[in-house]
């Protein structure tokens, strides 16, 4: 089949390739990266009818400017509210639309979400590291950040009209407090910290990247000042630093460290949290480690039904007016 | 050592050993690692070795903490004899000119020679501890004590990849160009990423490093070869 080519004219920074990750490596200082939203890179790739897990581009608020100079393909975007405009066309992120040689695509931050998908009907090619074309983005490994005046490659593309339009957005996800379980070192803190971190409200700063995302609000104290040994930290976890700032480690967080954990945040709920922007407000809640499990369950259950109803062909215009034709046609009887 | 299990989200759980730095410790978090290896528990995805405790990741759709934790306290009843099966990995060290900015500053601190400092360093009985901070950051033990120096007040930008620095009784060879508060003792031609996909990282932890001096020219040659494989 052939492929599509695509020059980039403008990418902001932190815009990247990103597939499903490298799990398996935390062992060797090497965080399994992936998406920031897991379950919009996944919707990118469903809506599609790509099979789960390749590559796609993750596009930070910087935006992403791209001109087709070569091919025809359709592509998915999704993830928070962006701004899509794609040959004099302007709508919101969610859409699938095909793009053609000469044409221009740009994705914007818009009202609302941190992190939009680029997925398209093909293979994305990009360099791989350990196996995966997810960019670690402290390190520059895997795909890498896109620059401007790179161009992109995609092998295999296809043209599926009959998948065109919006797609469906999660209804699911819960949008009340984070749900975190606490420890490991909670014991260390005060009682007054762990009323602030389930009762008060956090805010964004804007020391937020791939790595983590720190909070503003109330200072979490511990009861003596503290030196843990060094022990691994994952994708959720709260550490807090010295001072009683929180941050929560998000896809490229290093592995190991030596501030203690007040709590980690589950893994169905980092999706949302990474959508949030600075200055916008958290809150946590407690559940124990089985609620988790059953959360985790429950949030798989959900989000393989979901990709599943977007997965499905609305068809082509000419089908879906022949639908709607048929229909009317029955209604007149 | 009675280890301590606390539950990190829906997917890990953390097996704590000690909650200070100790060999016994470090031992018992190998021995638990190596026997998860050899027997892994359904649903466990990896293990991520550290100082005192090591953490256990799963799919929370397949297991859960309580079932991973039975099977750990099962494996942990054999682990009497804790025999660590580590493999002596040997990396080779230029300790000359501008790959060791730091030397002089080692030496005037410790109140050696340049030359004292180099031999201290390779007579240093090193153990892989841990990864961390960055992709193939491995912690060593082993600086011995005369040449054991603190961490500078602030850190250096820019310090390049291979470059061998130490802090306190730690060592470690760096794998990116990254800033570091450590000091820069020499610089390596051995590759941490070893480009081999079925054992992509030089060391595992537990492993036992020895270092070998070289000169320039043999260097440079390490280099080109490494560089010359890759092709």
């Amino acid at each position: 089949m052939a492929s599509a080519r695509f020059s980039v004219s403008f990418a902001g920074p932190l815009v990247t390739f990103q597939d499903a990750g490298r799990p398996g490596n935390m062992r060797y200082g090497v965080a399994a990266s992936g998406p920031m939203d897991r379950l919009a890179f996944g919707a990118a790739h469903a809506a599609l009818g790509n099979k789960s897990g390749g590559s796609a581009i993750e596009i930070s608020l910087g935006g992403l400017m791209l001109q087709c100079t070569e091919g025809t393909v359709t592509v998915a975007i999704t993830g928070g509210d962006f701004v899509v405009e794609h040959a004099g066309q302007k709508t919101i992120s969610w859409t699938t639309l095909t793009v053609r040689k000469g044409e221009k695509l740009a994705i914007r931050a818009g009202k609302a979400g941190s992190w939009a998908y680029l997925a398209f009907a093909g293979d994305l090619a990009s360099e791989t590291w350990l196996g995966s074309q997810a960019t670690h983005a402290s390190s520059g490994f895997g795909g890498g950040v896109l620059q401007s005046g790179q161009a992109l490659v995609v092998a295999d593309a296809a043209v599926r009209e009959e998948r065109e339009g919006e797609i469906a957005q999660p209804e699911f996800a819960s949008d009340g407090a984070m749900r975190v379980v606490l420890g490991p070192q909670d014991q260390y803190f005060t009682a007054t910290a762990m009323e602030h971190l389930l009762n008060e409200q956090f805010t964004v700063s804007d020391a937020y990247d791939r790595m983590g995302m720190r909070l503003n609000g109330p200072v979490l104290e511990m009861q003596s000042a503290l030196s843990i040994p060094s022990e691994p930290i994952i994708r959720g976890s709260i550490q807090v630093s010295g001072d009683g700032v929180p941050t929560v480690l998000l896809a490229d967080h290093q592995t190991t460290g030596g501030y203690p954990k007040i709590a980690t945040v589950i893994s169905c709920d980092t999706d949302r949290l990474t959508q949030l922007r600075v200055g916008q407000k958290i809150r946590f809640t407690s559940v124990s480690s089985q609620q988790a499990v059953d959360a985790a369950r429950d949030d798989a259950q959900q989000k393989a039904k979901y990709l599943d109803q977007i997965s499905i062909a609305r068809g082509t215009l000419a089908q879906r007016l022949m639908r709607e034709n048929l229909i009317h046609g029955w209604a007149d009887d | 050592m009675e280890p301590q299990f606390k539950p990190v989200a829906d997917h890990a759980l953390l097996v704590t050993f000690s909650d200070t730095i100790s060999e016994e410790a470090h031992a018992a978090v190998i021995a638990l690692d190596q026997a998860i290896a050899a027997d892994v528990p359904d649903g466990v995805i990896e293990t991520v070795p550290a100082l005192v405790n090591l953490l256990v990741s799963f799919d929370p759709i397949k297991t859960d903490h309580s079932a991973v934790e039975s099977h750990l306290r099962t494996q942990l009843e054999g682990l009497e004899s804790r025999k660590i099966i580590g493999v002596d990995r040997h990396v080779q060290v230029c300790y000359e000119g501008d790959f060791a900015p730091d030397l002089e500053a080692v030496a005037t601190a410790t109140g050696l020679s340049q030359e004292a400092v180099i031999n201290a360093h390779l007579a240093g009985d090193f153990h892989v501890l841990m990864y961390g901070f960055s992709p193939g950051y491995a912690y060593l033990s082993g600086v011995p004590e005369p040449i054991q120096v603190p961490r500078k007040p602030a850190p250096v930008r820019g310090v390049p990849a291979g470059s061998v620095i130490i802090a306190g009784p730690q060592c470690l060879i760096t794998t990116l160009t990254m800033p570091t508060g450590w000091s820069i003792i020499g610089r390596s031609p051995t590759p941490i990423f070893t480009g081999n996909p079925d054992h992509p990282f030089l060391f595992d932890v537990g492993d036992r490093v020895v270092f070998e001096r070289v000169d320039l020219k043999t260097y440079e040659a390490l280099c080109k070869e490494t560089t010359d494989g890759e092709r």
